[in-house]
């Protein structure tokens, strides 16, 4: 029973936002010690399991070609690309397609031209923000409205990024399960299985993210019309008091 | 035959390559700790050959894997300022080269999928050409080297050294968090060996009841959810779990298809994920980016689809993984 301390080490670590190397290290060697392991035993465990786990990190081979793409403009064309889509959309369909594109892009690999700072920031936001004004009469969207609209493009970076990776055969999530399962329990698992097994949920999170994303259009709808009436009205009134001043 | 041990000697020739660039690069403050760091982990990359092999022993790797932990958990690492194009000029390149920067990049998993499915056809006299249950791992090599050759012929790049400088540049920004994967597989064979899967089998074949496939595979996928919660990272859930029943219950006792229970109960992991501030680069650092009042904003527009999703893992794996 008592070697599960261990696990409770890792939990407690990362829990409080320890560096998690030196959580992964504290959290062996407190295991092996707790499992009655000797020093060298643990020793001998890091290392041959280190051997046997080296498919996990092959990844770094592909750096130096994603590099030389970025240095040459990769990112800023994944954006004309967008771009072009951007016109003529309401936002709950323009951010469907945005996750249809992340998720595509990702399966093939290419995880790093979307994101947070890369995409959403520069990109999408701002198309799902334009595409809702339009949607509204073209008047500046409430503060309300504008947060939800951001937190959705957000999130839907996430959701075709985590649905999407990986059915990609070499990415760390993959990689990391053939080479636990494979070092561990000592079978042999093939990463083309494991990417394949990806792709039922990755449609799953299609569908469910990408019918809320359009339910999302109405509700926009709805909230927009009663704004405008809110401020029709606060505006009327303005206006009487105008007149009865 | 190619066999996957040379790649991986490739890789760790070319951590030593980087490790050296980075010795004399003086635009980074910490330019010695950031090259042992990669120096080392490219020798314990061909020292690797020999410990599986059986011919040298593996308690030196393992020291050495602890003074990697060291080295990077204690912030020796850091890095330079690399030499690379500004953004209005990578705008002018991105129209100059326009959507044939795309060619070299979808490269890589043409040739690492053609490899997977039929290199293992291929022989070169009785011997496949690819060393047979490596054949992804070597396709993705492949397809790396392949793409960096027509990457350079697409941009009419000549200098061998642009993308090894471009590379350095992405894997010190990655930093000591590139090792992070590999080392949560060194724990999962640690908790193994000390007999944590064992204890927590235990446990659950108490809660369990005997033979009951849908509460089994919903413990495990929701054990997932729950762990990536606290910790905020379905990669150090994901060696608890299948200790505890992903790999014992429902591989072993259940004789479920492997593949599918792990892929789908690490996917059951991505949607705690999204649930949880402790994934603060996913869920906190976007709102900061998009100056959101909210700052869980991201996390309320996406847990409805993240507790959706799981509910479609569970029923993934109970219906198409026995």
């Amino acid at each position: 029973m008592i070697v599960l301390l261990g696990v409770l080490v890792v939990i407690l670590g990362f829990a409080m936002r320890r560096n998690p190397l030196l959580v992964v290290g504290v959290a062996g060697i407190v295991t092996g010690l707790l499992g009655k392991l000797s020093p060298v035993e643990i020793l001998r465990t890091f290392g041959e399991s280190f051997a046997s786990s080296r498919s996990v990190t092959i990844f770094a081979i592909t750096l130096p070609v994603i590099g030389l793409l970025e240095r040459n403009g990769l990112q800023q064309q994944a954006r004309t690309l967008i771009g072009k889509l951007g016109t003529k959309m309401t936002t709950g369909r323009f951010l469907t397609l945005y996750l249809l594109l992340r998720q595509l892009t990702a399966a093939v690999g290419l995880q790093t031209i979307g994101g947070p700072a890369q995409s959403v920031r520069p990109m999408v936001a701002p198309m799902a923000e334009a595409a809702a004004e339009r949607q509204g009469g073209g008047r500046p969207l409430p503060d309300k409205l504008r947060e939800k609209v951001r937190s959705y493009a957000a999130g839907t970076d996430n959701v075709g990024l985590f649905f999407g990776e990986d059915c990609f055969l070499a990415i760390g999530s993959i990689l990391l399960i053939t080479g636990l399962v494979n070092s561990t329990y000592h079978t042999h698992l093939e990463p083309l299985h494991l990417a394949l097994w990806a792709i039922p949920s990755a449609v799953c999170a299609f569908l469910v993210h990408g019918g809320r994303l359009l339910r999302l259009d109405r509700k926009l709808e709805r909230e927009l019309v009663t704004a405008s009436a809110e401020m029709s009205v606060a505006r009327t009134d303005a206006q009487e008091g105008e007149a009865t001043k | 035959m190619i066999k996957a041990e040379w790649f991986f000697w490739l890789v760790g020739a070319v951590f030593l390559l980087k490790a050296a660039q980075m010795t004399v690069d003086r635009t980074n403050p910490k330019r010695f700790g950031t090259a042992a760091f990669w120096g080392l982990l490219g020798v314990c990359f061909f020292y690797s050959t020999w410990v599986n092999e059986k011919k040298l022993p593996a308690e030196p790797l393992g020291v050495a894997v602890l003074v990697l932990i060291c080295i990077g958990g204690f912030n020796f690492t850091g890095k330079g300022k690399p030499d690379t194009t500004s953004e209005d000029e990578r705008v002018r390149l991105a129209t100059r080269f326009g959507n044939k920067l795309f060619i070299p990049a979808l490269t890589i998993p043409v040739v690492a999928m053609l490899c997977a499915v039929l290199a293992s056809k291929v022989e070169f006299g009785s011997t496949p050409v690819l060393e047979e249950g490596s054949e992804t791992i070597l396709g993705l090599g492949l397809g790396a080297i392949v793409a960096l050759g027509v990457g350079m012929w697409v941009l009419r790049e000549r200098r061998v050294s642009v993308p090894l400088h471009a590379g350095r540049g992405l894997l010190e920004s990655m930093g000591w968090a590139l090792l992070l994967p590999q080392l949560l597989a060194v724990l999962g064979a640690i908790f193994q060996a000390a007999g944590v899967g064992t204890q927590v089998r235990k446990i659950v074949e108490s809660v369990l009841p005997d033979g009951q496939k849908l509460a089994a595979v919903a413990l495990y996928c929701a054990g997932m959810f729950v762990f990536t919660l606290v910790m905020g990272n379905a990669f150090a859930a994901f060696p608890v779990m299948t200790a505890a029943v992903g790999w014992p219950v429902l591989v072993e006792q259940m004789n479920g298809n492997a593949p599918a229970i792990l892929a789908v109960g690490m996917l059951a992991g991505f949607c705690g994920t999204m649930c949880t501030p402790m994934a603060a680069n996913f869920n906190l650092v976007p709102a900061a980016l998009l100056e959101l009042k909210d700052q869980y904003g991201p996390i309320k527009a996406q847990a409805p689809t993240a507790v959706a999703l799981l509910g479609c893992n569970i029923a993934i794996i109970y219906f198409f993984a026995f």
